[in-house]
This record gives structure tokens, sequence and C-alpha cells, in this order.
């Protein structure tokens, strides 16, 4: 039997993007079962009593090293932000390529802690600060010198000790740029070392904590249970800055999409499934319930959506329970039909994720399909004709091209730069001034424009000629014909209008990370966790692959 | 030292603050990365282009033939550089296109070194008596690289090389009779069991 891919009109909405969930897919999974044969080394750990100073730690295997360098400064309560206009963290960090000489971490001392006014070398790959959760790790620090171990109920309603504002890389602030890197095997995967930078940062954060419970208390204090440290992870603060990078990068989201849609079609397509494979999918989903009933948020919106996704999850372990026969032929095709029949996107793409779980032989290869080589799709293929490119807007934006930008409600917002801190924000055009310094984003509207300019020019045409009187539609051209070769590089929905939810580009983004526990904290910003459950660096030569569904806080 | 990446996005930035459109300024950022990772001048001349654009007025010319020329206000690099970008799947029929008055040539250059990889062809460009290579966007080479570029130039020649080896038969003969060499006579058995021996090509 042969699966169709879905109809990215269906996929790329962004209600059904927002819906995303971690999978094996994502990058901080396929990160893991990278580095998991490297060898890891606490290499450096120059902090005082109170837990400021520097530490390094590092990955090698063979001659290749990564050391990821870390700088513990003390704040005042009052300036602890986790806004990207705040100027001082708990602590900050960069992942050096290679060993760092004591040069270079004085070099570093005095520039990464600074942040986005520092500079950084092509030697340093990424760059990022964190901020304490203060309750969390006072009582953490508290319990330990005690000879205690901390309040269960308290981590869980947290789930880590620091939390991430920020992580930079590809060449920001004198970064590396990804070239010098790219053909490295071992990063053949997208945001493979922001995730080791926070993978370490991770480790960081539990010796630190034991460092200072000790020299609190050195005769009484005990160290961070394992097990709890494995259920802890580290936070991240996400603001609008990561929205226009989705689509900045058209080629690259839809080889994400498409690798997770590839999966998907493979996984309907099996004819008899194993029971084995039946059985561990079963065990993920309902061990995965832990985590949607662990899942925290005071916002009304996600608490909405968690409480539909519980809902439609067990009544979907129920039809498995009751209704299903594994022994069928092509059960997950059955299964995927059932889910779109009866449950809502949330609930359907929670299920596609752990669909992925028992087939390594289907999602490892994919994983290698996940990057792209921008630079070769950058050039308009300007030879082409006016008739072509307006078939290709027909056969690829049909929504889009039903929607009344003349109606205020579909114009409604526009995208900026901020003059002070250079990151992208979201503001309603009628009511905010700065409109005419707009964003490329309104990549619906202008496609729109661009078709109906096509409209009314000769079919015989080539696009040089075209482009010679419709310049400002340039940058819409290149993507329509980036979307004829790449069916899921568009997000099929209007990111202007007045019911965008600009937190579901967001979620998008972190479900390929593999964030956990989305925490909305306006529809502007959110919460998120980022390896809670995940083996430590000392287990990860053997651990259990399906850790994201096994957490105990 | 400034990244690529860095030098990309503000360049791309700073000329949609010049006037240009998105699309035209996405392109500008490209070819001025092209122009820094090639150690040339790119920023330095873009900067001095756009200082210069608020004083005086440069001609936007969008349509190539094979003679161009500005007798008024030179050309604008980055216009011409766009349109050159765009036309060379039918500038490439032309062996020569001469450009008279241009300004900031080597921020022309850099869409030129672009087309040089489109139609996969070497292109020579003369600039007055200054002589520059472009080979299939990989490399510029020039004879005088090392001194300072012009501001403005008289005249451009560009000239589409055809796909041709810059070295003699005689020349490829001799290596080639060397690289023999290293092969072996085969023997008849040999000759009778390799790839397709045996069968009537005709079937």
């Amino acid at each position: 039997m042969k699966v169709e891919l879905r109809d990215p009109n269906k996929i790329m909405k962004l209600s059904r993007l927002g819906s995303f969930h971690q999978s094996k897919l994502s990058f901080l999974r396929s990160f893991l079962n990278e580095f998991k044969e490297w060898e890891y080394k606490r290499d450096l750990f120059n902090l005082n009593e109170n837990g400021f100073g520097e530490a390094v730690y590092s990955f090698k295997k063979n001659k290749r090293v990564y050391s990821l360098i870390c700088f513990a400064n003390e704040i005042k309560d009052e300036e602890r932000s986790d806004r990207v206009i705040a100027t001082k963290w708990d602590a900050a960090f960069t992942l050096h390529d290679g060993v760092p000489t004591k040069k270079d971490i004085e070099r570093l001392k005095n520039e990464v802690p600074k942040q986005e006014v520092g500079r950084l070398s092509y030697k340093e790959l990424t760059l990022s600060r964190a901020n304490k959760s203060v309750r969390i790790y006072n009582h953490v620090v508290e319990s330990l010198s005690k000879g205690k171990q901390p309040d269960l109920n308290l981590l869980s309603k947290v789930g880590y000790l620091y939390r991430t504002t920020a992580v930079y890389g590809s060449g920001k602030f004198g970064l590396a740029d990804r070239f010098r890197i790219k053909n490295r095997e071992e990063i053949n995967g997208p945001f493979r070392l922001e995730m080791m930078l926070v993978y370490l940062v991770r480790q960081f954060t539990f010796d630190q904590v034991n460092h200072v419970a000790y020299h609190k208390n050195p005769k009484t204090a005990v160290k961070l249970d394992d097990n709890i440290c494995k259920n802890l992870g580290i936070g991240n603060s996400t603001g609008l800055g990561m929205a226009p990078f989705i689509v900045n990068h058209p080629t690259l989201l839809n080889n994400w999409i498409l690798s997770r849609e590839k999966a998907l079609k493979k996984i309907r397509e099996i004819k008899d499934v194993e029971s084995q494979d039946s059985d561990l999918f079963i065990d993920c989903v309902k061990k995965s319930l832990k985590n949607i009933t662990s899942w925290n948020t005071d916002s009304e919106y996600q608490q909405k959506k968690i409480s539909s996704l519980l809902k439609d999850v067990e009544k979907f372990l129920n039809f498995i329970d009751k209704d299903f026969n594994f022994k069928s032929e092509y059960p997950f095709n059955k299964i995927y039909q059932w889910l779109e029949d009866n449950t809502c996107e949330e609930c359907i793409e929670y299920i596609v994720s752990i669909m992925m779980e028992p087939y390594n032989d289907i999602i490892n290869p994919l994983v290698k399909e996940m990057s792209s080589d921008e630079e070769k799709y950058f050039n308009i293929p300007t030879y082409r004709k006016v008739d072509e490119l307006r078939n290709i807007i027909e056969a690829k934006y049909p929504n889009i091209l039903d929607i009344n930008f003349e109606e205020k409600e579909n114009n409604k917002n526009f995208w900026f730069i901020s003059k002070n801190k250079e990151e992208p924000r979201l503001a309603d055009r009628f009511e905010e001034h700065g409109s005419e310094l707009e964003q490329p984003l309104a990549i619906a509207r202008d496609i729109k424009k661009l078709y109906d300019k096509l409209l009314v020019s000769k079919n015989s045409l080539t696009i040089a000629e075209f482009l010679t009187s419709n310049s400002e539609l340039r940058h819409v051209v290149r993507r329509a014909f980036i979307v004829e070769k790449f069916p899921y590089s568009e997000i099929q929905d209007n990111t202007i209008g007045k019911d965008l939810m600009p937190i579901d580009m967001l979620r998008l983004k972190l479900s390929f990370f593999g964030a956990l526990k989305f925490d909305p904290r306006s529809d502007k910003w959110l919460r998120i966790c980022m390896f809670q459950g995940a083996p430590l660096p000392n287990e990860l030569k053997s651990y259990d692959e399906q850790w994201v569904y096994k957490t105990n806080i | 030292m400034k990244s690529l990446s860095e030098i990309e996005t503000t360049v791309k930035r700073a000329s949609k603050a010049a006037g240009y459109s998105w699309g035209v300024s996405e392109e500008t950022g490209k070819s001025i990365r092209l122009l820094e990772l090639f150690s040339l001048p790119g920023i330095k001349h873009l900067n001095e282009y756009f200082n210069e654009k608020n004083k005086s007025k440069f001609e936007n010319l969008n349509l190539i033939s094979e003679n161009n020329s500005s007798s008024n206000n030179p050309y604008c690099p980055i216009t011409l550089g766009v349109s050159f970008l765009d036309q060379i799947n039918v500038l490439e029929n032309l062996k020569k296109i001469e450009f008279k008055n241009v300004a900031y040539p080597i921020i022309f250059i850099s869409f030129i070194s672009r087309s040089s990889e489109i139609i996969g062809k070497k292109i020579y460009v003369k600039m007055d008596e200054k002589k520059i290579l472009l080979n299939l966007n990989v490399n510029i080479s020039s004879n005088f690289i090392e001194k300072e570029f012009p501001k403005l130039v008289n005249t451009i020649e560009v000239n589409l090389l055809e796909n041709e080896d810059n070295f003699t038969d005689d020349e490829w003969n001799n290596l080639y009779k060397l690289s023999e060499e290293t092969f072996v006579e085969e023997s008849d058995s040999l000759k009778e069991g390799a790839a397709g021996a045996g069968l009537t090509d005709n079937d």
C-alpha cells in the first residue's frame, strides 16, 4: 500500500505546526545519539565557595574536542531578568572549538559575560547565558547542605535549576560561521552544537549546587541524587526572536517537516507490525501521560490544549485497548486515520511523534536529511516565464490566495526589528509607529501581491523581464521558486493577521529542538524545559532511548 | 573579526535602508559577503557608495544590451549587478558586453562572479586597463588585486569565455603518455571475461 505524504496546505497551517511535539527526530535526541560514544570530561572546576568562577567541560573523540567554558557570576536579585534587554546573568557560556588555552579563557572571561555586546572569535561556536530559578536553586542548596535531598514536589513544579534566555550560533557576535565547520560529520544535523552547549550547561548546574552545598556545610552536605539530576532539565525562556527564523530559512524548514512526514508515511506503510514494536509504542503512549499530567502552565490557552490532549490520549488508549488489533494489516495507517477522525490536532501530532519510537531504521537516515545547503537554492531561475510562476503560486498557495488583505483584520500586524536590542518584534500597524520599516515576513500578503501583478503581466515575459519593473516583489519571487521544489518550506497561513498566535511559530521550532512542557507566558513568549529525563553524561554509553517518556518528577 | 554571517545580515539591512527592495538587498548581502570572503574591499566600497548616493545621482540600468553607456550619471553598481545576474542566460549569447561609466565597479564585479557560476563559464573583465578573471565564483584573480580599487571606471568590458583548455594539445598528449605508464597490458583470457564480452550487442 502506498500512503501519500500529508498535504502541506493542511500541515503547514499555524494551528497544526503549533501542535507539534518532540520526537526521535528532535535535535536534542539526535545529538545524544551522535555523541554517546564520545569521551566526556570535566576539565576545570574553579569556583569559589559561593559557586562563582570558571569551569570547563568537554566532549572528545580522536583529535576533535568541543569544550564548554562556563563563567558563573554574582549578580543582585534586582539585576536578574529573563528578558532580552538584561545585561547581567547568573552564568554565561560559550562552546569553544578545541581545548581552550589559559589565554583563551582570559579573553573569553571579558567577553562571554557581556553576551551581545561582547566579541567572540572563529574559535567559538555557540554562546549562551542562564539565570537561576532562585526558588529551586536555593531550596536544593539548602537541602543538600543539611544532608537531605530536595522536595520532589517543589522540583516537579519547575523541572530545572537554571533557565537559559538565549542560545546563539552561526556567526553571531563574531562566532564561527557555519561554513567553517559544516563538513564535520558529527554535526551533520541542525543545532547540534547548540544542543551540546545546553546539555553540558545542565551538568554544570548540578556540579555547582553540589559544590555550594558542600561549602555551606562540609560536615553534613550530601550530593544531589543522580536520579533526581536525571529528572531535571534546563529551562529556556523564548520570545519572538525565534519566530522569523522559520520564515527566513525555507529550505531548512522544509527538510525538518519533510523528514517528519516521510517518517509518518513509512510507518503507515508497514503492513505487519512486530509485537515488540507495537508494545513499545503503546508503552510510550501510556508512560507519556505523566508528561501531560505534570505539564504546569498558567496560560489558559495552553491549559485548554493540555486538557483536550489528555482527554484525547486517554480516548486513544481506550480505543487501542478495546477496539484495535495490531495484528491487522497496516495498523499504523488505521491508527492515523482514526486519530484524524476522532482527536484534536494536538493529539494527532503527539501520537505521530510516538509512532516513531520503535523505528530507528526509518528515523536515523532521516536525521541526516534535516540540514540544508541554503545557498544552493538562493538564485532565482530568471529564464523562466511569468505563466510558470503564476501556475506555481496557484498550485502551492491556494488558501493564501483566498485571503483579502484589504480587510484591516488580515493586515493588522507588522514585524520589525527593535532598535535597542536588535530583536524581532510584532506590533499593530494601525496603533504603533514604524510599519514603514516592516521586515519581509508578511509572506502571504506579498505572495498575493505578486500573484495580482502576474495576473496582469504577459505570459511570455521572462522572470528577468518581470523583475525589471517589480523589484519590490523579488523576495517572494525567490520563495515561490523554492516552494516549487520544497513543498513544506512555507507556512500556509497569514503571519500578520489579527488571529495570529506567534507562539505557534515558536512551538514549531522548539518541538524540533526537543523541548517539553511548553508554558506560554503570553501569546508572544513561553518557557520550556530541555533534557528533562535525559541520561547524565557518564551514562551516555548505554542509555534508555525512550527516556523522554520516563521522567519521575 | 566580523563573521560572514554578520556581514551579510548587516549589508542586507543597510541596503534596504539605502532604498533598495528587500529582494535586491538580499542579493547585495550575498555579493558583499562574497567579496569579503575573497578579501576584497566589499564593505569599504559599499559604505562609500551609500555615502555618495546621498549626495549624487546614479543611473539604474535594468535592461542590459551589448553596449551600455550612461552619459550623465554613473551606473549604480547594485542595480547593474542584479540586472546582469538576472539576465545572464540571455547575455551568455553575447561574447562581449561593454559598460561605460560605472560607479564602484568592485560591487558590480561580485554579481558578475555569481553569474559565472550560473552559466558555468569563466568571465574575463577589463576595467579600463585593469584585468580580472572570474572563475565560476570559486575565486577572483586580477593583475591589480593589491592596489586600490577605483571608485569610478570609464569602461568595463565583460568577455564571456567559452569552456576551453588553457593548455596546448601537445602539452596534454605528453602528460597523457606519461600517465599511460601506470597501465598494464591485458591478456587475451582476461579480455574474454570483461564486461559485455561474449554477448551479441545487437540483442
